[in-house]
């Protein structure tokens, strides 16, 4: 090694030591500081921040007492929410459905008002925000669930029956797709079996109620084509 | 405190380790996977109640049943109808491809009068209160000067209560000039009325024949009732039987019969003559349904003794006795005739030549035989009382010339029209009303058509299409498509009874268009006087009802009426139109060395709606590719031409040129080209317009002396390498 790399080698060491004299007490300190800072900010942005930006909010066309209808016109959901004879499932009733008892206002509410007004004399269906609606790549047959499982609509769908205002729909803007597949909780816990629906969420149940479909070759299990086809 | 890169680094990695400990990776990964698996432009129908709703399908003559599968009020799919007695849940691609013509963007959306120059494509909206003043003042107006004669109407067809309306509309207002588009029906009820001695057509019970003998009749290339036919050559083929498809091109029909006999072009009728005289002469031969045969034979043995039919035809003479006595030892043969899909009438020669094979062989109104069916008869409406405006106007010939002089028997002889416009006509023509029909695409000699329509004052429309014959009007009242209206439509196609279909609507409406029975009706009644009288109906509807009295109910619940029992014409036929002499092609041999044939695709349309994107895309890259449009040729004669497969070549014939590309196929015979029919449009879209080469661009009518009607089966042409 040559003089000149001797040297060059003492004096960094020289200033290494120098630097590290004068942090010795508040460095270390900082370096942590700032680690929490970042950590927190991104929990901030990650846990309340990000889910307020990634959703966004629309108002159903108008307010809809589900506890009342449920009341007044008997029979349960499926007084409204019915199966056509093909046994596919109607789903949000039509207009049509809807005239048959709303020709005229009943009672004498606001969004009574707006009905009869804005849709039921123009003619006109109502925009309604459907909050359960899985993505176009999903078949679901309700009939198999409801009619083939014997499931309660509450199973998935929770008390919505039971409700007398329409909450805010809430939209992924990413996707479009309505918050209640994800689930409120964004980070994915779920407490009740309505809370989610994603495709874990079918799967759990499909094997807590041993439902195993044997239809794939492969893997003598499940097929993706039960619900993706 | 001072921010340096280790505190900054430091925050950094604090993030990071916060980013992956909250949801926010994990859950953007999740959404973006489901956004790109399901792009917001991706189409996906809307979810609703599913139903079929059946109907009668009328994009072309074969009168299918089908079943439409709608979404909530959407129609989603176009499938044949389970149990129908023509299709039995079967569709072609046309039936199928429906769907693009409800919806697709070629539909006309609202009334409109032209406001740029004619053809430049300039339109105004106009109410039809406004659209139906229009028509009215200029027909009343026509009229009250004495000069009824001088409007005339076009439409695809003249059965069923629409084009009845139509031609009751033009009786009223005293007008003779009722056409209908040509095709082979032109000649099928010809030959009917001259060999049967009535009105009606010829039906064929192709489904009970044990032997096929086909003068080129396409029949999987969309002849006679197109679903019909496929299931009919599939059930051949399951029979085992004979089916022998007499054509100078391999199409698919030869390809898919037992044996094909390739046969000079123009010479189907001799070759037909040629084998009657050797049933004639080896007495094979069954005389019953046959007058006049005893006066006739000596001449039909002398000028068609085998060995010059098969000089004339190029069908060797083994051949031709071998086809004899296969047909005549068949138990249940039958002959077909109409080149292609019909699409062009063909000569009284050939047709009856044809018919009298089948007589010959005993199959007239047998089981598996021809049939002679009488003319629907189930419109029964009043007599026009016509005043005297209309009276006078009705008195003057017809401008196609049919009816009278040499072709009094010709009922409309369309393929003259071009010429009459064009100053060979008895008097000018003020109006052309036209429905249902594009004649400026399908009649032959495009450019004399379209000549003639320029010197047409007032030219209306009631297309739904922007179709070339729509670019050339000056108002479009537009129709209803089949799936948005009523509609009786009665199927002969070659079927063998008597079927009325029932068009109803499928989905409401789309756009701003009117029905034409609606149309015509609202018309004459803002006219005022007798002709409000002869459409005494409140709207078409009651019209449609009142006319099919006791079918109504039984059209209603199952889409088809069947007569039961078909009472035929008469079971003997009376000799005709063997004297005429044989339709020879356009051109002199020295300047156009080649020949030049149509021919006819089920993946192209025939009548005046286009081809829908579905079709287009089924159409071989040898037909059409990219906007070249293609001929076939023989490799020997591509030789002496000099072109290759592929390369680009001038197509010259006595009534045109275009640029076309060359595909080689040994199922062609050296000397011809074909090509397809029904392409070259310049009209509607893109995925239509500027594709290929209208054939009728090149060809033009070859009158058969003994009718007045179209028989050209091919034109001469020359090719040169581009």
């Amino acid at each position: 090694m040559s003089t000149l790399d001797e040297n060059a080698k003492a004096g960094m060491e020289d200033h290494a030591a120098h630097d590290s004299d004068a942090k010795e007490s508040g460095a270390g300190g900082f370096i942590i500081l700032f680690f929490i800072i970042g950590f927190a900010a991104s929990m901030v942005l990650g846990w309340v921040i990000f889910p307020k930006l990634l959703y966004s909010q629309k108002q159903q066309p108008l307010n809809f007492n589900h506890a009342m209808h449920v009341e007044e016109v008997g029979e349960g959901c499926e007084g409204c929410h019915y199966f056509r004879e093909d046994g596919s499932f109607s789903g949000i009733p039509k207009l049509a459905q809807c005239t048959e008892c709303h020709e005229e206002p009943m009672g004498d509410t606001e969004d009574e008002a707006i009905f009869v007004e804005q849709y039921v004399a123009k003619e006109r269906e109502v925009p309604w925000l459907s909050y359960s609606r899985q993505p176009d790549c999903v078949f679901f047959s309700h009939a198999a669930h409801v009619i083939g499982a014997n499931m309660d609509c509450v199973v998935c769908h929770g008390h919505i029956g039971e409700s007398e205002v329409s909450r805010p729909y809430e939209y992924n803007r990413v996707t479009g797709y309505s918050r209640d597949i994800w689930g409120k909780n964004i980070a994915g816990f779920k407490k009740n079996s309505w809370d989610r629906m994603k495709m874990d969420d079918c799967a759990e149940c499909h094997k807590e109620a041993g439902m195993i479909h044997t239809s794939s070759v492969q893997t003598e299990r499940d097929a993706c084509f039960v619900c993706h086809k | 405190m001072k921010v340096d890169r280790r505190s900054f680094l430091s925050f950094v990695i604090g993030g990071a380790a916060g980013t992956a400990l909250s949801p926010l990776p994990w859950k953007l990964m999740d959404d973006s996977s489901i956004w790109s698996q399901m792009w917001p432009w991706t189409p996906v129908p809307p979810d609703g109640e599913v139903v079929y709703e059946d109907s009668t399908c009328s994009l072309c003559p074969g009168g299918c049943g089908i079943s439409v599968r709608k979404v909530d009020s959407r129609a989603v799919k176009i499938e044949g109808q389970p149990g129908h007695p023509i299709n039995d849940g079967s569709i072609c691609i046309l039936g199928l491809s429906g769907l693009q013509m409800l919806y697709g963007p070629t539909r006309i959306k609202s009334p409109m009068k032209r406001i740029g120059e004619r053809g430049e494509g300039k339109w105004q909206k106009i109410s039809w209160d406004e659209a139906i003043a229009t028509l009215t003042e200029k027909l009343t107006d026509i009229r009250d000067k004495g000069e009824a004669h001088t409007v005339a109407a076009i439409a695809g067809s003249d059965s069923g209560t629409v084009p009845a309306l139509l031609q009751r509309f033009m009786t009223a207002y005293g007008s003779p000039n009722f056409m209908r588009s040509p095709s082979q029906r032109d000649i099928d009820e010809f030959a009917v009325k001259a060999l049967f001695g009535g009105n009606g057509r010829t039906g064929f019970d192709v489904e009970n024949a044990d032997y096929i003998l086909s003068f080129g009749s396409g029949f999987v290339d969309g002849w006679g009732s197109p679903v019909r036919m496929f299931k009919a050559a599939s059930l051949w083929k399951e029979k085992n039987i004979t089916v022998v498809q007499v054509e100078p091109r391999l199409s698919n029909s030869a390809a898919k019969a037992t044996r094909w006999v390739p046969v000079n072009p123009g010479t189907e009728a001799d070759l037909a003559l040629g084998i009657a005289a050797v049933l004639v002469d080896g007495n094979m031969l069954n005389t019953r349904a046959l007058s006049g045969l005893g006066s006739w034979k000596g001449e039909l043995l002398s000028t068609y003794a085998t060995e010059s039919v098969s000089q004339t035809t190029g069908v060797s003479a083994e051949v031709i006795v071998d086809l004899a006595k296969g047909f005549a030892g068949a138990k249940r043969p039958l002959a077909l005739f109409g080149r292609g899909k019909g699409l062009v009438s063909g000569s009284l020669r050939e047709t009856a030549a044809v018919c009298i094979l089948n007589a010959l062989a005993g199959n007239i109104n047998q089981e598996g035989g021809m049939w002679a069916i009488p003319e629907a008869d189930y419109i029964q409406w009043p007599d026009v009382a016509t005043d005297n405006l209309a009276a006078a106007g009705l008195e003057q010939p017809r401008l196609d010339g049919a009816g009278a002089g040499k072709f009094v028997d010709a009922r409309y002889l369309t393929n003259r029209l071009a010429d009459s416009v064009n100053g060979g006509g008895p008097y000018p023509m003020q109006v052309l009303l036209v429905a249902g029909a594009n004649p400026c695409h399908d009649l032959p000699d495009t450019q004399g058509v379209k000549a003639a329509f320029a010197r047409i004052p007032l030219i209306v429309s009631f297309s739904s299409f922007q179709d070339e014959t729509a670019a050339m009007a000056d108002l479009l009242l537009p129709d209803h498509v089949y799936l948005e209206r009523y509609e009786d439509v009665p199927v002969g196609a070659g079927l063998a009874r008597q079927m009325i279909g029932l068009s109803k609507p499928v989905v409401s409406p789309q756009f701003n268009t009117r029905h034409l029975g609606e149309v015509l009706i609202l018309t004459a009644k803002a006219m005022g006087g007798s002709m409000a009288e002869a459409f005494p109906w409140g709207d078409y509807e009651t019209c449609l009802e009142e006319t099919l009295a006791e079918k109504w109910d039984t059209l209603m619940e199952t889409g088809v009426w069947v007569q039961a029992d078909t009472d035929p014409i008469a079971d003997r036929l009376q000799l005709a139109g063997m004297d005429a002499p044989a339709v020879q092609a356009e051109g002199d041999v020295n300047s156009f060395p080649l020949l030049l044939v149509p021919y006819d695709s089920i993946k192209l349309t025939s009548g005046y709606v286009g081809e829908a994107p579905f079709m287009i895309k089924a159409v071989s890259d040898t037909v059409i590719k990219g906007t070249d449009g293609f001929i076939e040729i023989n490799p020997r004669t591509a030789n002496a031409v000099g072109v290759r497969e592929g390369e680009r070549a001038r197509l010259t014939t006595p009534r045109g040129e275009a640029q076309v590309r060359v595909h080689l196929f040994e199922g062609i015979q050296p000397g011809v080209l074909a090509m397809a029919r029904g392409l070259g449009h310049t009209a509607y879209d893109g995925h239509l317009a500027g594709k290929g080469v209208n054939v009728n661009e090149l060809i033009g009518p070859v009158e058969d002396p003994s009718t007045g009607f179209d028989a050209a089966w091919g034109i001469r042409a020359k090719l040169v390498k581009a």
